[in-house]
């Protein structure tokens, strides 16, 4: 429109533009204070009405950890792994933030339908503000697991502690895109709930969690079945993860198995996450124009 | 004075999606029957409002008047034209969208006035103002899931008044609440119109419209059927045919 130019630049209430929050991610962290009340708000209700309230956050983690220390570690067998209980919790805190950013993340929009549909927020606030649920939840978790750690034994190199960095840098990037994209997706085809399940369920059994990394070393020999295995920024995150908290309190660290210039790898794996990150902002940009109307 | 928002030839079409079983849907589609259909909510609206200016979005139900909120609010993208507004917009397009049941009174302030772009130190200087006006005071730790839905009303049109908005929007959220409120509301919109910032109010109730708008937009099957003078506008939509007993007070059906 003609006059929609020169003179409009000097008004107090800036330029004539399309209305709408499409600022993606950077509006999100622009509204840092909208942000924390989402957050503040999800932990509020999610245990609302129960009896065992928060405690839940503990309990089901803490049961999956007895179940494979237990069943896998003694009735099956991998009690002579070195720490094998550090072994599988350090494994299970990557999988487990992965798991849950993308079980809340992908309903995160669909929930939150009658402010997608009549408040105008930049939508992004939501799968995000399940990311941050999600880590507040697992704070207590880490803090076991230093613990833990310290009573084993710990002393990590700088390296390692590099590797424990890198590991949780990539499952937060990763999530994150996961957590965008499925989140948008779930608007459109309401098949994606169970889909995760499923994923959730693979997550769990192709990354080196239960069971050790040797034993899918010494079975590929670094054939392209490993360097496919190795392509789950999960699997890394797991295998750095315990670079990080596991390797340091063996006896002798330089006996665990662990892939070839592991933090090589995963400063690479960071990079494509957050190129990851990037596609999964785009895909969410493109579909949200559609979210209010889908959600009547 | 500079213009505030454009519409140009805005159309918004819904895509309904008939529900049916996988296999009826092969079938359709083997037949070649549709399996979509398209609505248009909104179809080929220009306007033009000026900064300042309060207008009256009238029409019947289903005319599409909140799909063109919506388009202008930007939680909707026209499939076709372009919307262009200027400065921060407020308002309600349903007083309890932004509102979290299980959380109490004064949370929802916080929340609500956060979505709608308020600060945090904004909300504390405006708390006490917000509190007020709702006159919902004795039930502000009170989970808002308890509330009356005119109390729901009353506090979510208290917080949208506070936030300070270029364009403030008003989407018939004066059909619930009692009529010493809602004179309040009116009293409060005059207020916000005589500050220069550009109102957009949907409404049946022709009292109300009167006071407040000095024009009128009238919708018909998403058609711009009328724009220009409020008392037109009544003529045009034959509202002016008969009395109405409950309009007489500024009140609603």
């Amino acid at each position: 429109m003609s006059h929609a130019g020169t003179l409009d630049a000097e008004h107090p209430h800036g330029p004539l533009q399309p209305p709408g929050d499409t600022t993606g991610l950077f509006g999100v962290f622009r509204r840092r204070y909208l942000l924390g009340l989402l957050v503040r708000k999800e932990l509020r209700v999610r245990y609302q009405a129960s009896a065992l309230g928060f405690a839940w956050s503990y309990i089901k983690p803490l049961v999956r950890f007895a179940t494979y220390v237990l069943i896998v570690g003694y009735v099956i067998g991998l009690k002579d792994l070195e720490n094998y209980p550090l072994h599988v919790f350090t494994g299970m805190m990557v999988v487990t933030f992965f798991t849950e950013t993308l079980s809340a993340g992908t309903k995160s929009v669909v929930k939150n339908k009658s402010l997608v549909n009549k408040m105008n927020v930049p939508r992004e606030m939501f799968p995000v503000a399940s990311l941050l649920v999600t880590t507040w939840h697992m704070i207590p978790q880490y803090v076991v697991l230093f613990i833990a750690c310290l009573a084993i034994g710990w002393g990590p190199n700088p390296t390692d502690l590099l590797a424990g960095v890198l590991s949780l840098t990539i499952i937060v990037t990763f999530s994150m895109a996961v957590g965008l994209a499925f989140s948008a997706l779930n608007v459109l085809y309401r098949d994606v709930s169970n889909f995760i399940e499923t994923i959730t369920h693979l997550v769990m059994w192709s990354t080196p969690m239960i069971y050790p990394f040797e034993l899918i070393y010494f079975r590929t020999h670094g054939n392209w079945i490993e360097q496919l295995y190795l392509l789950n920024p999960v699997a890394d995150a797991v295998l750095l993860g315990q670079q990080c908290f596991w390797v340091p309190t063996l006896n002798d660290p330089s006996s665990a198995v662990m892939p070839d210039h592991l933090i090589a790898r995963g400063f690479g794996m960071l990079a494509a996450c957050l190129v990851l990150v990037w596609l999964a902002q785009r895909l969410f940009s493109r579909l949200e124009g559609k979210f209010a109307e889908q959600m009547v | 004075m500079a213009t505030s928002i454009i519409l140009d030839q805005v159309t918004k079409r819904f895509i309904l999606r008939d529900t049916m079983t996988l296999k009826r849907r092969l079938v359709a589609l083997a037949h070649r029957n549709p399996v979509t259909h398209a609505f248009t909510a909104v179809n080929d609206v220009s306007l033009e409002v000026e900064e300042g200016e309060a207008i009256g979005l009238m029409g019947l139900n289903g005319s599409g008047k909140s799909t063109l909120l919506r388009l202008i609010s930007g939680v909707l993208r026209p499939d076709e034209g372009q919307v262009l507004t200027r400065g921060r917009i407020a308002g309600l397009i349903e007083v309890t969208a932004g509102f979290h049941k299980q959380l109490t009174g004064r949370e929802n302030i916080y929340l609500n006035g956060a979505i709608l772009g308020m600060s945090e130190a904004e909300i504390n200087a405006k708390f006490d103002e917000i509190v007020d006006f709702s006159e919902i005071e004795r039930f502000l730790d009170q989970p808002v899931g308890s509330y009356s839905s005119g109390m729901f009303a009353r506090l979510g049109f208290s917080v949208s008044v506070a936030a300070e908005s270029d364009i403030f929007i008003i989407d018939e959220v004066l059909a619930v609440g009692d009529p010493p409120f809602k004179k309040k509301c009116i009293k409060r919109i005059q207020e916000i119109r005589d500050e220069g910032r550009t109102i957009f109010f949907v409404s049946h109730n022709t009292t109300q419209i009167t006071r407040i708008c000095s024009r009128a937009v009238v919708l018909e099957s998403g058609k711009l059927a009328f724009d220009g003078a409020v008392e037109d506008a009544i003529h045009h939509l034959h509202y002016d045919d008969e009395t109405d007993d409950f309009d007489a007070e500024g009140g609603e059906i």
